[in-house]
């Protein structure tokens, strides 16, 4: 019996250490020792950290991770805020017959992918496109408003496929909360903004912790929104990266830069997280 | 247990017993450079299965850099992108030109791309396709437009559009009254002729409306009326002539960009008799026409003309004077080094305000 037991458990564990030693360990590794390969003037390649200190050294790399990093956090309080009332209409206040086929509305952008809510996007914003032809239509004005190609569509994009990661753990997080909870406050003569922000919003902490890291590490870590819908000023530091790899082929460049990304996105998660009081562990359940 | 290890290890064998059983040929290539038609007609000559990948010049240089020159069979890099990764990367083998059939391709472009990407006294490249980067006019609101600089002209503020890549940076520079390619020998002097470019281009960023990334944008955009002067293919701007007569390719005054599509053999090509069965096929002159007549793109093969359209040929004498023919500039062999210098200045470009 229990001879049995092993080999099922060795037949289920070893595919998914090899896929984890495979296809997630080994490369890291391997990218990042490339990382500090470095090919010097006489075109040797040396041991050395030129590839992590190029990105302090040339300001143009480390403005644009300021600036994407800047953008990724602005936007994830955005989603929140845009998010928050949804996700609670959605739990407390719609019964839950049609909550659910709600939410499952909300999820059909992500069916489609990225690249189509894109391409829709470009449809609606675009300077002949749906929202300036209907608004001149209207007689509202006379030359469409400029929208596509501008932060103001990057950001538009990036919120509207980040928003459900939102969503989905604020909503599991509200679940939970007895709605005697809520009532007993109102009738002790709670206000509705007490309500908010003494009862359900600390309740909800873990699920908005969760759900903003994922928002945060989706946006800082996209590449195809900022490169289509952000016109001709948005560089964002996953196409710097991009560039390293593609263009260029300075692979070792490359794999520093997404090493920086990494641990700078990994340092901001854990600077929030600090501030703002909450335990990783907590957040993760 | 032991049974359904075995039974699933058979399984697989025999799947891929039956891949192994059709002979195929990987093809790493770029849209438009295979239609359907040509690839089913191959398909039934030859009984080889052709699998297509799409890609462009610096996607298809990291892959087969990644795969040591594994993957693919047959991969189309342009010319100029061919010399210096062979001599650091050796993602190539030596073209047989024995096995090529150069009696139907036109001699001096065979010549050019045997120079361009010779690596010792092997050389890595057939020709294929040929086509210039000028630029696409709306010729309706912009009529005068004929030359790169006008792509930091004041009148057509807010209707310009370009791709931000390294043609760009040639393109400026001859707008400039320079001569780029006369400094590839000579790197310092070549990344302060950048420079001049980079300002250039930063000074003048107001008046662009956007950068195309892609053949379908650079088409939308200028389709759509966003843009009425942008920087193009000659390809895409005839197309576009055919259904919209205001729109046309324009071969700018100080020098069309010449490019030369070719054929590379991967290092570790498991099928290098089908890679130059494909070669000999895609350049016979009727075949060759047929991609031509589709893509609109010039053909190495030599008999092709015959075959072509007459709208097809009518582009050719449109746009190119005899002086714009001896002025375009054809790429030659980029050194190793300068993409780095431009790569950074085309940062600074986009994150510039």
């Amino acid at each position: 019996m229990m001879k049995k037991r092993n080999i099922t458990f060795y037949l289920f564990i070893i595919p998914v250490l090899m896929w984890l030693i495979f296809l997630i360990v080994l490369p890291h590794i391997d990218l990042f020792l490339s990382s500090f390969r470095f090919e010097n003037d006489d075109g040797n390649t040396v041991f050395s950290f030129e590839n992590y200190l190029s990105f302090f050294q040339d300001s143009i790399y480390w403005l644009t991770f300021l600036r994407t990093a800047f953008y990724s956090i602005a936007i994830t309080v955005l989603a929140f805020v845009l998010t928050f009332p949804i996700a609670f209409f959605l739990t407390k206040v719609v019964s839950k017959k049609y909550s659910s086929f709600m939410t499952l509305l909300l999820l059909i952008p992500i069916w489609v992918g990225e690249l189509v809510t894109i391409y829709g996007w470009m449809i609606l914003l675009s300077d002949h496109g749906v929202i300036n032809n209907f608004l001149i239509y209207l007689g509202l004005m006379d030359t469409p408003i400029k929208m596509l190609y501008t932060d103001f569509s990057m950001i538009i994009g990036l919120l509207y496929m980040s928003m459900l990661f939102m969503i989905v753990p604020v909503m599991s997080a509200l679940d939970s909360l007895d709605d005697s909870l809520i009532e007993a406050a109102s009738d002790l003569g709670a206000s509705k903004w007490t309500i908010v922000t003494k009862i359900v919003i600390p309740h909800a902490m873990p699920g908005i912790a969760s759900g903003g890291i994922m928002v945060f590490m989706l946006i800082i870590g996209d590449y195809v929104a900022p490169n289509i819908l952000g016109g001709k000023s948005s560089l964002w530091f996953t196409e710097q990266i991009y560039n390293f790899f593609l263009t260029t082929i300075d692979w070792s460049q490359g794999a520093a830069f997404g090493f920086l990304l990494l641990l700078l996105s990994s340092a901001i998660i854990w600077i929030v997280l600090k501030i703002t009081g909450q335990k990783l562990e907590r957040v993760g359940s | 247990m032991k049974k359904i290890v075995l039974v699933g290890a058979a399984a697989l064998m025999l799947t891929s017993g039956a891949l192994m059983a059709q002979e195929t040929l990987r093809l790493l290539t770029w849209k438009d450079y295979t239609p359907p038609e040509l690839v089913s007609k191959f398909e039934k000559e030859t009984g080889i299965k052709v699998k297509i990948t799409y890609s462009n010049n610096e996607e298809m240089v990291a892959k087969l850099i990644a795969t040591r020159g594994g993957g693919y069979d047959l991969a189309q890099p342009s010319q100029d992108r061919i010399k210096f990764v062979q001599m650091k990367h050796k993602i190539y083998q030596p073209i047989d030109y024995s096995k090529v059939n150069t009696g139907q391709l036109i001699t001096s472009m065979v010549d050019a791309v045997k120079k361009n990407a010779k690596v010792g006294n092997d050389s890595f490249g057939v020709p294929f396709c040929y086509g210039t980067t000028g630029m696409l006019v709306n010729k309706k609101n912009a009529p005068d437009a004929n030359d790169w600089s006008d792509l930091w002209n004041p009148k057509y503020a807010g209707k310009i559009s370009y791709r931000l890549k390294r043609p760009l940076l040639i393109a400026t520079a001859l707008g400039m009254g320079e001569d780029p390619f006369a400094l590839y020998s000579d790197k310092a002097a070549y990344a302060e002729l950048m420079k001049r470019v980079e300002k250039k281009l930063i000074d003048n960023k107001n008046l662009v409306k956007t950068y195309w990334t892609s053949g379908d944008t650079q088409v939308a955009l200028i389709k759509s009326g966003d843009v009425d002067v942008e920087s193009g293919w000659d390809g895409k701007g005839w197309t576009l002539h055919s259904t919209n007569p205001d729109i046309d390719f324009v071969a700018p005054k100080s020098g069309a960009l010449g490019w030369i599509d070719t054929f590379a053999i991967p290092a570790k090509s498991k099928n290098i008799d089908a890679a130059y069965k494909w070669i000999n096929f895609a350049l016979a002159p009727e075949n060759a026409a047929f991609f031509t007549n589709g893509a609109g793109y010039g053909t190495a093969s030599k008999d092709a003309i015959n075959y072509l359209k007459p709208e097809i040929k009518d582009n050719f004498t449109r746009t190119f004077s005899k002086a714009d023919i001896d002025n375009i500039k054809w790429y030659p062999a980029l050194p190793a080094g300068f993409d780095k210098i431009e790569s950074k200045i085309l940062e600074r470009i986009k994150a510039a305000k």
